[in-house]
């Protein structure tokens, strides 16, 4: 005994640090064995997969029946390059779209408002009008390919343009699936693109899961995003609490507007990160099927099981993209995107090489899908459900994020909820905290990262970049002008004037934005009618 | 110039709101004994040079993600001249591309760190121009 005891601790003393951390500086251990797991029952905690608490995936079959969607966000310039991104793509056997505005859009200014100089067509697509959306779309079919698009403090409008331009394809709204982002909340708390104050805003995203529970039926009415979340810094802790936090505060004020749990949950849609720390994301993701089933089932008392489910899409980590030796982007967003698809995900967007420096070029869209083809056709992941499922490692993992989510939760409740957490800069500030002791961990070299803090190389030629010029804004602010001169100025007004009018009632605005998107009112023009009754937000200092 | 603390002004101009590296930024010029201003966000360059002018810094730096830095630098160094201004010391960093910084540098930007710069690096940046006198 005592040989083994020796023989133990000289083994500890031979490791190469005194501790081990994950990215998010969770301490792990030397070893997991059975005794990890010693509570564990396997009904309760794990399930089959495809049943509850789905913590082993969501569908029995997972990706035997079929594979994850390969769905690339992309977005620049004119909606007439987007669109010839959007068909490269799909010719290249991309499986469905994904839409990145440009920051007027985003913010809901038209390309020729105040502080959009500079700033059109360069980070996503410009969309100023019905006219843009259908120039994104044409000769694509609504009711043949899946749309995400990633828009939120005026994503009540994208979705009525959206809707809009099915309809003049002749295709039925009730046919058409994909997913508006819409999550208002991690604006707030990390990306901080928002608009109107916190309480006009969750009306905003209330009004359209409701549009959507009535009429879209096969089309997800919000994507509740970690992955901002993350990139502003947070651990993958924080990621996973503050996404589930947000989760039950919109479960909370749909039923508040007087919906059944039941009508809007089953299309409630998440979205999270897929950062380098290998088995601490596999497990995030699986401890975010079973705590959701758990919260969806036990609190709120709903009986559909599709209720239960959290089906989500994943981005791997754009934050950890380096400038330096960019071609190494490629293997970090491999192992993230490996660990997505083992975490169950159900989409995925791989990141391109070049990501640190601009958006992507063709060639560099091309090898980011040609990853995650890799993957699917080639790996043998796909083969089998759950393969980690029992590891002690990764079970223990779960339980642990399961439980520090728990936790979190319990602190925001105190906070009364998370417009309250918001207000008081708790998330913001766990957020901040977080990243700035990573950065710390940098730049004393207790985190490696490869290229950047260590195996650094001197002159490194740059790459070829995507580059947008002010032609785009040219172009938009022309077509615009042409816009404004040929449209019907009495219907327009009328629609504006009564969208004001709804906007201070309580009635569902989203059948007066699609009467406005009808009249040609742009982005710019609808988002001002709400402002003049919701106002707009000022971030607290602190 | 001894007992003089340096003073800088951390900017988000635009529409830009990822605001991470600018905060991480500012809170490291901080712990460096620096006294610095966080502008808050979508500030427009023409805000950026009253707040420079007014709370006369030695220093200000652009943090911009968004793409638009070509035409937000220019904007705001030219306001600086306008205003005689031209003698403070104007850094930035953000997503920038290797074949801008040449552009932006001859336009008068002093320095632009890229991703994975370290906070030290941008602090031992400000300490050594200012020590040289950039600042008359």
């Amino acid at each position: 005994m005592k040989t083994i005891e020796k023989e133990k601790a000289s083994q500890h003393a031979s490791e190469r640090q005194e501790q081990f951390t994950t990215v998010s500086g969770e301490v792990i251990k030397h070893l997991y064995t059975p005794e990890d797991l010693s509570g564990l029952d396997y009904e309760r905690d794990l399930g089959d997969p495809g049943e509850f608490p789905y913590t082993r995936g969501a569908h029995p079959t997972m990706y035997r029946g079929k594979l994850w969607t390969m769905r690339q966000f992309s977005g620049y310039g004119t909606p007439q390059e987007t669109n010839r991104r959007f068909k490269f793509l799909l010719e290249q056997g991309q499986t469905g779209l994904s839409v990145a505005f440009d920051l007027p859009t985003l913010m809901g200014i038209d390309s020729d408002g105040p502080l959009a100089e500079g700033e059109v067509g360069k980070c996503g697509v410009a969309v100023d009008s019905l006219e843009d959306m259908e120039i994104l779309f044409h000769g694509i079919p609504l009711d043949q390919v899946t749309t995400s698009m990633t828009i939120n403090a005026p994503a009540a409008v994208l979705l009525a343009m959206y809707v809009v331009v099915a309809e003049k394809q002749g295709v039925d709204p009730a046919e058409i699936s994909g997913t508006v982002q819409n999550d208002i909340l991690k604006e707030f708390i990390a990306q901080k693109e928002w608009i109107y104050p916190p309480e006009p805003s969750m009306r905003l995203v209330v009004d359209s899961i409701q549009f959507c529970t009535e009429h879209l039926p096969r089309y997800n009415s919000i994507s509740i995003s970690g992955y901002h979340i993350r990139e502003a810094g947070s651990t993958a802790l924080q990621e996973l609490a503050f996404t589930l936090r947000d989760g039950i505060e919109y479960v909370q004020w749909c039923r508040r507007a007087g919906m059944a749990v039941d009508d809007f949950a089953p299309r409630l849609s998440f979205f999270f990160n897929s950062h380098n720390d290998f088995f601490e994301e596999i497990a995030k993701f699986r401890a975010a099927r079973r705590l959701w089933a758990y919260v969806m089932r036990d609190h709120f008392g709903a009986k559909r099981e599709r209720s239960w489910m959290c089906r989500f899409h994943t981005q791997t980590a754009g934050c950890s993209l380096t400038a330096q030796q960019p071609v190494n982007n490629i293997v970090r967003s491999a192992i993230q995107a490996l660990a997505a698809v083992l975490g169950g995900t159900n989409s995925l967007h791989t990141n391109s090489l070049d990501e640190a420096l601009a958006l992507p070029t063709e060639e560099a869209a091309r090898i980011a899908l040609r990853t995650q083809q890799i993957l699917a056709y080639e790996s043998g992941v796909p083969n089998t459900v759950d393969p980690l499922g029992g590891s002690y490692f990764v079970e223990a993992l779960t339980n642990e994020m399961e439980e520090g989510a728990r936790q979190y939760f319990h602190k925001i409740d105190a906070m009364g909820g998370m417009i309250g957490a918001i207000e008081r800069g708790f998330p913001q500030r766990e957020i901040q905290e977080a990243s700035y002791q990573y950065q710390k961990a940098v730049e004393k070299r207790q985190k490696i990262i490869v290229g950047v803090n260590q195996f650094v190389v001197d002159n490194e030629p740059p790459i070829e970049v995507l580059q947008i010029g002010p032609e785009v804004q040219e172009h938009q602010v022309k077509r615009l002008k042409r816009l404004r001169s040929r449209r019907n100025n009495q219907a327009l007004q009328k629609a504006l004037s009564e969208l004001e009018e709804a906007a201070r009632s309580d009635k569902n605005l989203m059948p007066f934005l699609i009467e406005a998107v009808k009249e040609y009112a742009t982005l710019g023009e609808m988002c001002d009618a709400l402002k003049e009754v919701f106002g707009i937000y000022q971030e607290p200092a602190f | 110039m001894p007992g003089h603390k340096i003073r800088v002004l951390i900017a988000k101009p635009g529409l830009d709101g990822h605001d991470r590296g600018a905060k991480v930024v500012a809170r490291a010029l901080r712990d460096a004994g620096m006294e610095v201003i966080y502008s808050g966000l979508r500030q427009t360059p023409e805000k950026i040079a009253q707040a420079a002018l007014q709370e006369d810094v030695d220093a200000v730096g652009l943090s911009i993600l968004s793409g638009a830095h070509m035409h937000l630098f220019s904007r705001l160094l030219q306001l600086l001249k306008e205003n005689q201004a031209d003698d403070i010391l104007v850094f930035g960093g953000g997503i920038i591309p290797d074949e801008d910084i040449p552009k932006l540098k001859a336009m008068g930007v002093d320095e632009i760190f890229q991703p994975g710069a370290s906070t030290s690096e941008i602090i031992e940046f400000v300490r050594g121009k200012i020590a040289k006198g950039v600042r008359p």
